[in-house]
């Protein structure tokens, strides 16, 4: 699986929904992304990419977009173009 | 004319919200009045309720004006809201709009009208409203004044205190804390979003927040977001209610409120009881980690064996009973029972098994009656097999499981995801709770009662 996959695959396990719908997703735009999902999606990050989130990451990543850019910048995960 | 529940004669400001709103205890007095103007003394009105100061505003007109409110989420089930519209017939619904709240009738085909409601009564909560039930604990103003006045002192709350909201109002919790503050004039910091996102805390460190509330998931959250490491110098006291949190979790964070100079206050509680019937001391936080503590001002426990015969020795189990002003009238199940008295009289048997120490303090042990709680709120096993049952006619299914886990067994596994997403959405709660496990059979004995005991771990 590439970065990406992986990446989406974390939605898709987290709250039960299709690639399609995790790509364009926001924090509580469905019922499962609630803060026990975000927990959920975090520990899932955590365990696909062996990285540790900040605190303060933990609280900023809102959206699939901005997740992707935060796992980029950050804690160097490479999503290729 | 009854002495208003909520006093409101303070100079302060009563709510900020996170849209930046500052209402003063003049303003809300005024708001409030006004809102009850539009209706009749000892109506029934269905409130829909969410952390803002439309919901807050008609929750104090309701107590101070003699209109007697049930209080659900705004974001309930229409066929459920729907079951408790055609079972209680309320006068009238405050519900969301797009652009705020509206006052709607609430049952203008019935032809029966209005339940004649108890003299006494003064605030309907739903004791299990997720799975559907139409049980609802029935509180009355003396109960509301009696668990107020004990928190109040229990908490050692004054008019400098910032309570942010973290639990639902129309959560017996989250509205003892509204109304505890409301009746020392403290200043309540009223926020829908949740700790795990940043306007929280930026709200939380902006507006100085004192104090919160948190069920033991709550502070799993916490402990995730390294919560020990924030810098939250306006922050007194966080309290805990809404189940029993690991004692791991209880040992860190009073640790943690012991090192940094702040209150951690393990309460216990129920609906039935209006909210707080324990409170374990901050001082004692460390060395009685794992306890609910004791008896809140006011209220007194016993234990009893199985013959209702009082224990008195330490370290034996037994069911909980509480006595105190605080507990409720009794249940309604349908518009009649809105009618009826006082039926406890005082003394509540909580369903929940304890035992107590040396020193007197009480530790919870189990429980007697078959649910569970999620998040903080209780999901009866049996009724969710029914539900199950009732949308899944080809399966068969049993529910056990642990606090935030329910395990459900089903008897078709090409239905995992259905079951899992349906109980999900009938309790509003997060489908991560439920842990479906197929099997070929439910274990019964033989006159087809299902055998918990046999289901796999």
């Amino acid at each position: 699986m590439t970065n990406i996959e992986k990446y989406t695959q974390a939605f898709v396990d987290a709250f039960n929904i299709d690639a399609e719908t995790a790509k364009t997703l926001k924090f509580q735009q469905i019922p499962a992304w609630d803060s026990v999902g975000h927990m959920g999606l975090i520990a899932q990050f955590e365990d696909q990419f062996g990285i540790m989130m900040e605190p303060d990451d933990i609280v900023d990543l809102n959206s699939f977009e901005k997740g992707k850019e935060m796992l980029s910048s950050k804690y160097g995960i490479d999503f290729g173009a | 004319m009854k002495e208003p529940l909520f006093k409101l004669d303070f100079n302060g400001t009563a709510v900020v919200t996170d849209d930046g709103r500052c209402v003063s205890y003049a303003e809300l007095k005024r708001l409030s009045d006004g809102w009850a103007a539009k209706l009749p003394s000892r109506s029934l009105v269905f409130l829909l309720v969410g952390n803002n100061l439309d919901s807050l505003v008609a929750y104090v007109s309701c107590l101070n004006h003699d209109i007697v409110p049930l209080m659900l989420d705004a974001r309930i089930d229409g066929q459920l809201l729907q079951r408790f519209l055609e079972i209680y017939r309320p006068d009238f619904i405050w519900r969301p709009t797009e652009d705020g709240y509206c006052l709607v009738e609430g049952h203008p085909t019935s032809a029966v009208g209005h339940p004649e409601l108890f003299g006494d009564l003064a605030l309907l909560l739903t004791t299990s409203g997720s799975t559907g039930s139409p049980k609802l604990v029935r509180q009355s103003y003396e109960n509301i004044r009696a668990n107020t006045a004990s928190i109040v002192e229990y908490l050692k709350l004054d008019s400098t205190e910032r309570p942010i909201t973290t639990l639902p109002m129309n959560y017996t919790y989250g509205l003892s804390i509204i109304n505890s503050h409301l009746a020392v004039g403290a200043t309540i910091l009223q926020t829908e979003k949740s700790i795990m996102q940043r306007e929280f805390w930026n709200f939380f460190s902006e507006q100085g927040a004192t104090s919160f509330g948190g069920v033991p998931y709550t502070y799993e959250m916490l402990d995730k977001l390294m919560f020990f490491r924030r810098k939250l110098p306006s922050l007194r006291t966080m309290t805990q209610a809404g189940g029993k949190i690991l004692p791991a979790l209880h040992q860190k964070f009073a640790e943690y409120a012991s090192r940094e100079g702040k209150n951690f206050v393990v309460m216990y509680g129920q609906c039935e009881a209006t909210a707080r019937m324990s409170y374990l001391p901050p001082e004692r936080a460390l060395d009685k980690v794992g306890s609910m503590g004791v008896a809140i001002p006011g209220g007194r426990f016993s234990l009893i064996d199985v013959d209702g015969k009082e224990i008195v020795e330490p370290e034996v189990t037994g069911e909980l009973v509480y006595e105190g002003e605080n507990v409720t009238l009794g249940y309604a199940e349908c518009a009649a029972d809105l009618a009826k008295g006082d039926e406890r009289q005082g003394r509540l048997v909580t369903g929940d098994m304890a035992k107590r120490d040396i020193d007197g303090y009480f530790y919870i042990v189990g429980r007697k009656k078959r649910f569970l709680k999620i998040f903080g709120n209780r999901v009866n096993l049996d009724e969710t097999e029914r539900l199950i049952k009732d949308r899944f006619q080809s399966i068969d299914c049993a529910c056990g499981g642990v606090d935030d886990k329910m395990r459900i067994y089903i008897t078709d596994a090409d239905r995992t995801k259905d079951v899992q997403d349906f109980v999900a959405e009938k309790t509003h709660l997060n489908f991560k709770a439920f842990e479906i496990v197929p099997l070929d059979s439910i274990p019964k004995n033989a006159s087809g009662k299902t055998l918990y005991s046999e289901l796999p771990q």
